[in-house]
């Protein structure tokens, strides 16, 4: 008796109802756990109770955390662009034109994200962080953020590429549930936000005319020349994915530096907790 | 039971293969009705391997291996496609835009040869494309097809990796399908600075997006592979979606 093949027909059948088993790889696993136990007569009982239990599930704690988390992030950044935002223009900081359409158009989109993870946790009230939460200048290694465009953008950099890298490796956790979707199309979205800080970058701040925007080979993984955000870009000189190396893999012309390149990291939590906590002096993450 | 499997099998093969490629979802609603569902349930249950002999390659969506070879295919596309890009790199005069596509088609062989060695012999076979709707000597139209391949590469990965089960690929996913977003924003800012991440475009455009939300496109293998159709000419099966 193979019930895969029973499964198969059923999906035939009614493939809604499958694809609405929530998480599905989960009930799935429930399914053939159970198969294993009970005769076919008894099967219409089994998938019954198995539905029951994919409706009722709620999300687990560890996906909540996730979602917290997510949330703590947008409100570093909406509010880190908000408040430049809001500063004096005057002497080229963030200049009218392309680049503060670009900005506004980031300091929208991380606004959505904060009302979405707001919304997926069923909070209604004020947001959990407001500005004066903040330290942008990071206890003065970025002394100059509020006068200095190009150091506003090299703080922008490390947010959007820490951003990448800390929804990257919540993933795990995530799998297999559809709050994993939602949390990968934010997290592309925010690939595509640091694409974009990494050319305002390249065409405003003092020797960074060759950064690009994907994160080339540097021996420490920090292609941007900011020191102070090394441990943003840790571990992003990698160039073996799953035990295979990229370089020059199966013979093609891929460089070093185009293997770290094509494969972003991923940050621990911890990881990013201590680097966002850079820039929170009080209300710290944990 | 289990001897009746292996007599099936073993002395009607080809009366099974009927049954099974006749069971769609019609007949298999009348059998129900009939109070014959046991039966059906039963003859499908009892076979073990489904007889498909398709022309073209086949995704099988029943375990991670048809996720990765879905990537596969998707990463075979976009490496043609930029290979051929490389060797009309004239169009481009601006420097910087020059050595960008030659990073990108570095970055889609690497991801097509990487698929390739992690699914070793599960690999599908290679794929034969058609380009014929784009003009390789044309900027803008070059322009235009990159944008359209790398954001539907960024709905692909977003849209499959629900079905993910081994972590490690999973998080491979996660990996790629950020730097394709960096190659769709970068390709979007030489179309028109500033449309990176344009949400309203990419929901209008059918990829899954949610502008009310900051959401990127997010599809499922179906949609993408009906929209990728037209630039590929070999039959891709799809089962078990």
């Amino acid at each position: 008796m193979n019930i895969l093949n029973i499964l198969d027909e059923i999906e035939k059948v009614d493939g809604e109802i499958y694809e609405r088993l929530n998480p599905r790889r989960k009930a799935m696993k429930d399914f053939f756990n159970i198969g294993k136990k009970i005769s076919l007569a008894a099967l219409p009982l089994a998938v019954g109770s198995m539905f029951q239990k994919a409706y009722g599930q709620s999300n687990p704690a560890s996906v909540t955390d996730v979602l917290n988390f997510a949330l703590a992030l947008e409100y570093l950044e909406w509010n880190f662009y908000n408040r430049a935002l809001g500063l004096s223009s005057g002497s080229g900081y963030i200049p009218a034109g392309p680049d503060r359409n670009a900005i506004t158009t980031i300091r929208n989109h991380e606004r959505m994200h904060v009302d979405l993870f707001k919304g997926a946790l069923g909070i209604t009230g004020p947001d959990g962080y407001v500005q004066s939460d903040f330290d942008f200048t990071a206890g003065g290694a970025f002394g100059d953020l509020d006068t200095n465009y190009q150091t506003f953008l090299k703080v922008a950099l490390a947010f959007e590429d820490t951003g990448v890298r800390a929804f990257k490796g919540q993933a795990p956790v995530l799998k297999g549930n559809a709050v994993l979707t939602t949390a990968l199309q934010v997290h592309s979205v925010e690939a595509r936000h640091a694409a974009h800080i990494r050319k305002m970058v390249r065409e405003n701040v003092t020797g960074a005319g060759a950064l690009k925007p994907w994160i080339a080979y540097t021996p420490n993984g920090n292609d941007t020349g900011v020191a102070a955000v090394n441990a943003t870009y840790a571990g992003e000189q990698n160039t073996k994915i799953l035990n295979i190396e990229i370089t020059g893999i199966n013979g093609q012309a891929v460089t070093q530096t185009q293997a770290a390149e094509c494969f972003d990291e991923f940050l621990t939590g911890a990881a990013v907790k201590n680097i966002a906590n850079l820039f929170i002096p009080v209300k710290k993450l944990t | 039971m289990k001897n009746l499997t292996v007599k099936t099998q073993s002395v009607m093969p080809v009366e099974s293969s009927i049954l099974e490629a006749k069971l769609e979802r019609r007949s298999f609603l009348q059998y129900a009705g009939a109070g014959a569902a046991l039966v059906a349930l039963t003859a499908a249950g009892c076979k073990k391997d489904r007889v498909v002999v398709p022309s073209g390659v086949t995704l099988d969506f029943k375990d991670d291996f048809g996720v990765l070879n879905y990537a596969y295919a998707l990463e075979q596309l976009e490496a043609a496609f930029y290979i051929k890009v490389g060797n009309n790199l004239s169009i481009f005069t601006n420097a910087t835009e020059k050595a960008y596509f030659q990073d990108i088609q570095a970055h889609e062989v690497a991801h097509r040869e990487f698929f390739k060695n992690a699914l070793g012999t599960a690999a599908i076979g290679g794929l034969e494309v058609d380009f014929s709707s784009i003009t390789f000597t044309d900027r803008t139209s070059v322009l235009g097809a990159a944008k359209a391949f790398e954001d539907l590469g960024v709905a692909a990965y977003n849209g499959v990796a629900r079905r993910i089960v081994d972590t490690n690929y999973l998080v491979v996913a996660g990996q790629i399908v950020s730097v394709e977003a960096r190659h769709a924003a970068a390709i979007r800012d030489m179309i028109s600075d500033g449309s990176f991440s344009d949400i309203t475009e990419l929901q209008s455009s059918g990829l899954g997006a949610v502008a009310a939300n900051a959401l990127d496109g997010a599809l499922t293998p179906d949609k993408v592979l009906g929209m990728a159709s037209k630039f590929i000419k070999t039959k891709i099966n799809v089962i078990n979606l």
